[in-house]
């Protein structure tokens, strides 16, 4: 089959590799229907995340049709058509038990590379480094789907792929940011980064009741979209950012501020060069000028959100206002199985259409060009939908 | 773990007559009996306290009344000259350099009585224990378990379980005589997160060849190994397989799922 392969930084290829078989007796094999490039496939892109190899297949944004089940998935047949959360869940260990699905204890076949990084392990993904687990990705013709009776969510014909495609990652993740949030009616969210993750968190938080969303981006169809989506916009490399939400909110700050930039942002402060310099020479991994702009922005007693991908070490984090002003952070991988059935039903009743997000159709030939525009935030490119057939 | 008990001067070393494997076995099991005696402030509770109690004397002393009423000495033979010297290292008494002493806890979202049921089939062990090629059953309630040595060799024994309580502990002891001297001990305890499972592995590595074949069954790291076992142990019970890439598609042709 074809399949998306990262072949170093910067080197991704469309390569012609085995198809997937089934290894265990709760896997399924999907034939993908439509898959997406995410903002987070870019970190690997870019050569951000440890732990990737030559030949790893790319993508964890994917749906399709069941053609194969092993004996333990009964739940399944041939030809279901499925949605696949990004996140590897066993349903069966203390932490799905508790809904949080991305910690899960049982997926990730590398925990130990994890638990050297980061203490202990969180779930496996799909086609996100060995260190998440090596699970080979669905930017492919064809995807090995493990656990496949707690994973994979049926969608009913009357939806089209577009529809409940961001429903694997980028719709809970934005709405997962929101909730986090733990909005009041009526309160002020400032989102940071208005690609796809910023576009479904300001949708969420208005969902959420939200008076007031703040879009904080400084590429202008980002921020066109934002504010077709309700949200107010403001420009991340004004100097005078700070001010310009301080008086928008009567002196007082945004109730809630979201990072959905993560580990390579770029912003206008002297932070974000010093970033650029230590990351430059291996002092720091992470570049976090979005999260530092948001602890500093966040009224006291306010929560900050992080749906941002980061993998290493933060330098300078303001601590000291975080602490002061009492803030709350609230951070994670999405436990996309929790808030995957609610959102199908606000998809359902027309509360929301995910495909807005969509600028770009493409077969799976183009992935590497596409990988290129996006990157670059060419052609107006904010999210990538790839046909593999 | 604290192994350095067993190094008290003031022990007159010529009546020991309990052997390094079994010393150190007793003082496992006897401070699992000990605690579980200790916490059921009951009669019977009381004798396993007791018990547990003689257990740990007869483990730090390395003196047994028992065995020297019978006649039984399992403390000399060993080929350990330290040992006999008065017993100074305690590496050396229980092996040597290469000897290998695991401990390692997991804890798992089962009820106690499936997760102990599944490890006192000791059959099923090889399933989640890489060392181990296989565990069979014999008559008498002696196993025979075979290890998959470096470079394709096996290392055989044969054991016996020699201490049991149900849902508590399980311990288990190579045979006089066997060719390895090894010995373990699994607690399991009920918490409000499910089955904590406490685990001590001891193999005693005899000279020679052999000797070094047993030393290198865990490989380089003897406590990551087993980690990953209890790992494997907890994936298997909880989710019924163990997660798996081996086999997948990738870029590199098929995958051996390993790092």
């Amino acid at each position: 089959m074809k399949a998306v392969c990262w072949e170093g930084t910067n080197n991704i290829r469309v390569e012609h590799v085995p198809d997937p078989e089934i290894l265990n007796p709760r896997d399924a094999v999907l034939r993908i229907t439509s898959t997406a490039i995410c903002g987070s496939d870019l970190h690997l892109y870019d050569g951000f995340i440890p732990t990737m190899r030559r030949g790893d297949i790319l993508g964890h944004e994917f749906m399709g049709e069941v053609v194969e089940t092993g004996r333990g998935v009964t739940n399944l047949k041939k030809g279901d058509r499925v949605v696949v959360p990004f996140t590897i869940a066993c349903g069966q260990c203390f932490f799905c038990r508790q809904q949080v699905y991305s910690c899960c204890d049982n997926s990730n076949p590398n925990a130990w590379m994890q638990e050297k990084m980061y203490g202990y392990t969180s779930s496996g993904l799909f086609g996100y480094s060995h260190m998440m687990g090596g699970y080979a990705g669905g930017q492919a013709e064809y995807v090995r789907v493990p656990f496949a009776d707690v994973g994979p969510f049926k969608v009913p014909d009357s939806l089209t792929d577009e529809q409940v495609l961001f429903l694997t990652d980028i719709f809970p993740t934005g709405y997962m940011a929101a909730e986090n949030c733990d909005i009041r009616k009526g309160q002020t969210v400032a989102v940071w980064g208005c690609g796809p993750v910023g576009q479904f968190a300001i949708r969420s938080a208005f969902l959420l009741g939200a008076g007031r969303v703040i879009a904080i981006d400084t590429v202008p169809e980002r921020l066109r979209m934002a504010i077709e989506g309700g949200a107010e916009p403001l420009d991340s490399m004004d100097p005078d950012l700070f001010e310009k939400l301080k008086v928008t909110t009567g002196g007082i700050g945004p109730d809630a501020c979201i990072d959905a930039v993560g580990m390579e942002a770029h912003g206008a402060h002297i932070d974000s060069y010093y970033d650029k310099v230590r990351t430059a020479i291996f002092l720091a991994t992470d570049r976090a000028s979005a999260l530092r702009q948001a602890i500093h922005c966040c009224r006291k007693g306010g929560v900050v959100s992080i749906p941002g991908v980061y993998g290493g070490f933060v330098d300078k984090m303001p601590m000291g206002a975080a602490v002061n002003k009492g803030l709350t952070l609230k951070m994670g991988q999405t436990h996309v199985h929790k808030y995957l059935p609610k959102l199908l039903r606000h998809i359902e009743n027309g509360d929301i259409d995910p495909s807005f997000v969509i600028t770009h159709t493409v077969a799976i030939d183009e992935a590497p060009h596409m990988y290129e525009t996006f990157r670059a935030k060419k052609d107006g490119c904010i999210k990538v939908v790839l046909k593999p057939h | 773990m604290q192994l350095d008990v067993m190094t008290d001067d003031s022990i007159d070393t010529s009546r020991v007559n309990v052997g390094p494997a079994e010393r150190w076995l007793s003082v496992v099991a006897g401070g699992a009996l000990a605690a579980y005696g200790a916490r059921r402030r009951d009669v019977p509770g009381g004798l396993a306290a007791a018990a547990g109690a003689a257990l740990l004397y007869r483990g730090t002393t390395g003196y047994c009344p028992i065995s020297e009423r019978i006649g039984r000495d399992s403390g000399h033979g060993y080929g350990h000259p330290a040992f006999a010297d008065g017993g100074s290292d305690t590496r050396e008494q229980l092996g040597g350099a290469r000897g290998i002493h695991v401990e390692d806890s997991v804890t798992i979202n089962k009820p106690v009585a499936e997760v102990y049921r599944f490890w006192r089939n000791v059959e099923n062990l090889p399933q989640f224990m890489n060392h181990l090629q296989s565990v069979s059953m014999r008559e008498n309630g002696v196993s025979h378990w075979v290890a998959k040595g470096p470079a394709g060799t096996r290392v055989e024994w044969d054991a016996r379980i020699i201490n049991e309580i149900e849902n508590k502990v399980i311990g288990w002891q190579s045979l006089e005589g066997s060719t390895v001297s090894t010995a373990g001990s699994v607690n399991f305890d009920e918490t409000p997160r499910g089955t904590q499972v406490r685990v001590h592995l001891q193999y005693n590595p005899p000279a020679g060849k052999l000797g070094a074949a047993v030393a290198r069954l865990f490989g380089e790291e003897p406590s990551a190994q087993i980690r990953e076992d209890l790992r494997r142990f907890r994936q298997l019970l909880e989710t019924g397989e163990i997660p798996t890439t081996a086999g997948q598609a990738s870029g590199r042709g098929r995958e051996t799922g390993r790092w």
